[in-house]
């Protein structure tokens, strides 16, 4: 499978770059034949999973780098990495259950989100060794298409 | 994000406008929380209509102030939520703790 497009950026493990990571992984998927619907759901996972870097990876502190890359494989596929040096996972079946969070007062859905809005999602994680995240969304065929 | 905060009688009104996640969520906490622990509310209504987008954190905020409003016996509710913001909320399962409904008149007229 051929890769399209990409876009692979860093930043600071600050909060103020939650919404410009989901803004432009948001503005990318443009690109792609998907629905504003679709688009929203990108969003909240990269939200997710980038805020998981932040709380739990970094532990709030600002002196961590976060890694997004999107890469468009087709007009219809798209996979996500998002990467962090922090403290790592050391149960990632734990962490991966719903409503299980480390931190009091989280709700621990954003695995949960992230597995209910994209078709693949991969962790890789080791205590100290960061963190890695891989999804990835195959996009419906609209019916314009399918009725051509 | 832009909050607003007015007590009527027993009642605190939270209007929200922006984006609800992480940069936020501590800022909406706090400020709520003042209220509750300072007024005697008994209602707390959280008006989501402007709000453009929810996730984790934001969900984490409403069911937090959904346990400290129930904690003093008083009741929650949600209006104004856009459709997207109601399928998050909905997914979440937050509509079975806390009513919802379309705008604040419907909360006054029950």
């Amino acid at each position: 499978m051929n890769m399209k497009n990409y876009v692979r950026f860093e930043f600071p493990s600050v909060p103020e770059n939650v919404s410009f990571a989901r803004s432009c992984v948001g503005a990318f998927a443009t690109q792609l034949d998907c629905t504003l619907e679709e688009i929203e759901e990108i969003k909240l996972v990269i939200s997710e999973a980038v805020s998981n870097s932040i709380i739990h990876g970094y532990e709030n502190q600002p002196h961590g780098k976060v890694l997004v890359m999107a890469t468009i494989l087709d007009d219809r596929i798209m996979e996500i990495m998002i990467e962090d040096q922090g403290i790592g996972i050391a149960d990632i079946k734990q962490a991966m259950e719903p409503s299980f969070s480390s931190e009091p007062g989280r709700m621990g859905l954003g695995f949960t989100f992230m597995k209910s809005f994209m078709d693949e999602l991969e962790v890789v994680s080791q205590p100290g060794e960061g963190t890695n995240v891989k999804l990835k969304r195959c996009f419906s065929v609209k019916d314009k298409e399918a009725l051509a | 994000m832009e909050l607003e905060l007015k007590q009527i009688r027993n009642m605190l009104l939270v209007r929200v406008k922006g984006e609800m996640d992480m940069l936020v969520a501590e800022k909406l906490r706090k400020e709520i929380d003042r209220k509750l622990e300072t007024k005697k509310i008994t209602n707390l209504v959280i008006n989501l209509e402007k709000v453009t987008f929810i996730d984790s954190s934001g969900l984490g905020v409403i069911i937090g102030r959904y346990k400290k409003i129930s904690s003093l016996s008083g009741k929650m509710y949600i209006v104004g939520a856009s459709p997207s913001v109601r399928k998050i909320l909905m997914f979440s399962g937050i509509n079975k703790l806390i009513s919802m409904y379309n705008n604040e008149q419907d909360i006054i007229n029950i």
